[in-house]
């Protein structure tokens, strides 16, 4: 870890002034573990992966400041002597996702509903915007309304706003247990025990079915997860590893080159395409779809359902892979892109063609 | 009735001449007469919000009966360039409410359906003048409620809320506004319709309700509001420890919070609020104590018998000189009931009291409660101290007599001092209450030019013209003219 601690600040803002000179569009990356998210990158590759490091670090106030090229395997690392944790359990790509990528998409792993996401847990950034101004919003502490909110605005931006350096978040303390159950259902079934689970108080941390069983996960003490696990029923899973291969998306249902679609949906929305292939996440809250489609038929389902959809791996990346806006909605993101990056020059096009 | 606008509460609506009694007409037109109020007597309600040291008469009061009459009480004002400040139940405490003296008020109160509720995704849409306690009301009998609870909450509307990103003594555990929020309807300056957010976690696009949440008025007026509510958790319990020093009480709150333990909500009251509530509603706290911490555990009664555990071994081990463990319902409602009596309480041993809101690291809470008491003494004014100190929310009531000349602006700087403190210690200079007008002075001390540049240039986005709640939230500098003068050319283009 030490010894990839290295601040290239100096030498980003100048990359970055440079092609505002240029008027060059630059494509940001970390690691390069999401190029398969988003519209396809144009312009000329611009990596933070090695302006990475702790900044600061205090277990007692569960806070943690990185430079934006830090890894989440690194970032494990150091929280783990505290026994503390990033909250939102994002996908790690082996472990080599950077933070400042892992906020640029805002994934979150399969407790986001109970622990929330990285955007609800970011306290504070620093980051480029397209003058090279290097610009502090936020800050170290839990609560603070001065200014607007763009802290969590980075989050899911895709970096077309600004090139994130350094970010702050709220940590976790590791659950002392966790524990897993099984039930065998069908589609309809499954929504309605995940809906009938998540109507009452309950240490739940992850509820999913994978097309065939219902996992159900708890988290906290033995006493309340055991209790919890005795009265939700079913047979005892193996704990780990089937969360894993949710959250890296390993697990055989992901398997394949056919489109994947995410769908972000209300819980209880009814289930669309019964044919289809899915699985489910988030207590149905989040739902993967495999198939070729047209990205209209999905928006109109997604609209009905009060969500959102989005084509998350394969499929034409040079379309729109993300969920269109209205003219007002379309009219704002415009005027706020104006407003960072007036020349355009960040990660144009890979959120909206037309952003 | 010709009245010049001014240039000094910022926006660009410098220099018109509006007369107020065809404007008055022209919105007759669109809201009926008797929600227009235009009679000094009628509008001095709205002259001030929870802060009244503030006080501003605006030309007229408009309380439209339905979003598409806000929608076009908004494109009359934007097409005269007439300032507009939105207001929920006026219980903000930063002047964020405050009336633009030449321009009118836009109440949401008239908006307060509670549209629906959907026990199975869990959520509650609403219109923005419903109150924050009225969502659990009305949640509770599927057995779920709205989580972020401001003391304010029988009065304040879920609108204010949004703007202010309020909090409450749960949010340490459930967390703030914006965390409970999944779709908001705005009406931007113009009176079109902008959903941010939507019914599932996250949305699709740049985080619009994030910006929104907390924006104070300055970006679009909140017309409906989905909110995610919870499942009521079957136990609580209250831990209330009191300490010889408010050293002690301040580390056993970073030893509460660094055991991984996650309270409900985690309190402080210093000697001062201790007696002014005791005094008042006789909840049996010790009012020799320097300090008293409450403590809720909730959950399942499983998790509530763990960390109620846990919570009163630290409190031990840091040295708690007394400790109380609810043993019932009404107990536990009685050991808070002091808590929550605290501000009115403390406003029975003085005339005024002025509530301030900065956050601080809870390491410092020791530090900066003492240098409070030093100031306190150099100011020669008294404070009360009752706080959300689980997340390092300091409310210091600073107390004073508005009838004493000169008290108030004591205050004011004893007040602003205390923010700096918080700045220095690593914090910050609102956690829950806002900027409005009452902390413009100190956003500069979290924020250099560039960064204000890069805030104001983000309102234009919104607001060309700067007709929104202008001269709240953000200092304006001459820097922004530049993009403003561009934004604006780019709309004005585009809307032709
Ligand atoms: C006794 C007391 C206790 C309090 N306790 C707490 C507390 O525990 N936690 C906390 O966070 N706050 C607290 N507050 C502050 C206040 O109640 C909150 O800020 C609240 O959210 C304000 O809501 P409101 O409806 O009264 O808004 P108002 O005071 O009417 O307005 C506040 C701001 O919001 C804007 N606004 C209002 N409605 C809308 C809308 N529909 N669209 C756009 N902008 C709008 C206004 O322009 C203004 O800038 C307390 C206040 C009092 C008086």
């Amino acid at each position: 870890m030490a010894d990839r601690a290295a601040d290239l600040t100096e030498l980003l803002i100048d990359r970055v002034r440079r092609a505002g000179e240029r008027q060059q569009a630059l494509a940001v990356t970390g690691n390069g573990t999401k190029h398969f998210l988003g519209r396809q990158a144009t312009g000329e590759p611009l990596s933070v992966a090695d302006h990475a490091g702790v900044v600061e670090y205090e277990p007692t106030e569960l806070v943690l400041t990185v430079r934006a090229g830090t890894t989440l395997a690194e970032i494990d690392a150091v929280l783990e002597g505290s026994r503390q944790a990033l909250g939102s359990d994002p996908p790690t790509f082996g472990g080599r996702a950077t933070i400042g990528g892992t906020l640029a998409a805002n994934l979150s792993g399969p407790p986001r509903p109970w622990s929330g996401s990285l955007r609800d847990h970011v306290l504070g950034v620093r980051v480029i915007n397209g003058h090279g101004e290097h610009l502090r919003f936020g800050g170290r502490v839990m609560k603070n309304v001065a200014g607007y909110d763009v802290s969590r605005l980075m989050a899911g931006s895709y970096g077309v706003l600004g090139l994130v350096t350094e970010v702050t978040v709220r940590v976790h303390a590791r659950a002392e247990h966790t524990t897993t159950r099984a039930l065998k259902l069908g589609p309809d079934e499954a929504l309605a025990a995940m809906i009938r689970f998540g109507a009452v108080h309950s240490p739940l941390c992850g509820l999913a079915w994978d097309g065939r069983t219902v996992y159900a996960r708890f988290a906290g003490s033995a006493a309340a997860v055991d209790a919890a696990a005795r009265e939700l029923g079913g047979e005892a899973a193996d704990d780990e590893r089937f969360w894993t291969s949710i959250r890296e998306q390993t697990h055989e249902f992901f398997g394949g080159d056919e489109p994947l679609w995410r769908f972000s949906v209300p819980p209880a929305a009814a289930p669309a395409l019964p044919d289809a292939r899915w699985l489910f996440d988030w207590g149905g809250a989040q739902r993967w779809l495999r198939g070729d489609y047209e990205i209209a038929r999905l928006e109109d389902i997604a609209r009905k359902m009060g969500g959102h959809v989005s084509l998350y791996r394969g499929g034409d990346r040079t379309g729109e892979v993300q969920h269109s806006r209205d003219a007002v909605q379309q009219r704002i993101h415009r005027a706020l892109k104006a407003s960072f990056d007036p020349r355009g020059i960040l990660n144009p096009g890979r959120l909206y063609g037309w952003l | 009735m010709q009245h010049e606008v001014q240039a000094e509460a910022g926006g660009t609506a410098a220099g018109l001449r509006h007369d107020w009694r065809e404007v008055a007409a022209g919105l007759r037109a669109i809201v009926d007469s008797r929600f227009i109020v235009a009679d000094a007597e009628t509008m001095r309600p709205y002259e001030c919000d929870g802060l009244p040291m503030y006080r501003e008469m605006p030309q007229l009061v408009v309380l439209p009966g339905s979003v598409d009459e806000a929608s076009e009480v908004l494109r009359y004002c934007h097409a005269r360039r007439i300032p507009v400040v939105a207001r929920g139940g006026g219980t903000g405490l930063s002047a964020g409410a405050t009336p633009h003296k030449d321009g009118i008020v836009l109440s949401l109160s008239r908006l307060d359906r509670i549209l629906d509720i959907d026990p199975a995704a869990r959520s509650a849409r609403v219109e923005p003048g419903v109150t924050n306690l009225a969502i659990s009301e009305a949640a509770q009998a599927y057995g779920l409620y709205y989580a972020p609870d401001p003391s304010s909450q029988i009065a304040c509307t879920i609108g204010g809320n949004v703007a202010e990103n309020s909090g409450g003594v749960h949010c340490l555990k459930y967390g703030l506004t914006i965390h409970n929020l999944l779709e908001v309807r705005l009406l931007t300056v113009e009176g079109d319709e902008l959903v941010v957010g939507s019914g599932g976690y996250d949305a699709a696009g740049l985080d619009l309700l994030a910006l929104i949440t907390g924006s104070e008025g300055l970006l679009g007026v909140v017309v409906e509001v989905t909110v995610r509510l919870l499942p009521v958790p079957p136990a609580a319990q209250l831990v209330v420890a009191a300490f010889g020093t408010s050293r002690g009480a301040g580390e056993a709150v970073s030893g509460v919070i660094t055991e991984g333990i996650v309270p409900a909500g985690l309190e402080m009251m210093d000697n001062a609020a201790i007696r002014a509530a005791e005094d008042f509603v006789g909840a049996g706290y010790p009012v020799d104590a320097a300090a008293l911490l409450l403590c809720e555990l909730d959950g399942t009664p499983e998790e509530v018998a763990s960390g109620r555990e846990r919570v009163v071994e630290v409190f031990r081990a840091f040295g708690a000189s007394e400790i109380r463990v609810s043993r019932s319902e009404a107990e536990r409602q009685l050991l808070w009931k002091g808590r929550k009596a605290a501000f009115p309480a403390v406003g029975r041993i003085a005339p005024d009291y002025y509530c301030m809101d900065g956050t601080i690291p809870r390491k410092a809470l020791a530090d900066v409660l003492t240098a409070i008491g030093e100031m306190s003494e150099r100011y020669g004014l008294r404070v009360a101290n009752v706080f959300h100190a689980g997340d390092g929310n300091m409310h210091p009531l600073i107390l004073f007599d508005a009838n004493q000349p000169g008290d108030f602006a004591k205050a004011e700087a004893f007040g602003g001092d205390i923010l700096e403190l918080c700045v220095r210690h690593g914090g910050c200079i609102t956690g829950e209450h806002g900027v409005g007008i009452e902390k413009l002075r100190q956003v500069p001390l979290q924020f250099n030019e560039a960064e204000l540049v890069q805030l104001g240039n983000i309102k234009i986005a919104f607001d060309p013209f700067e007709t929104l709640n202008p001269g709240k939230g953000i200092p304006i500098l001459h820097r922004c003219q530049e993009y403003r003068a561009l934004a604006r050319a780019g709309r004005d283009g585009a809307d032709g």
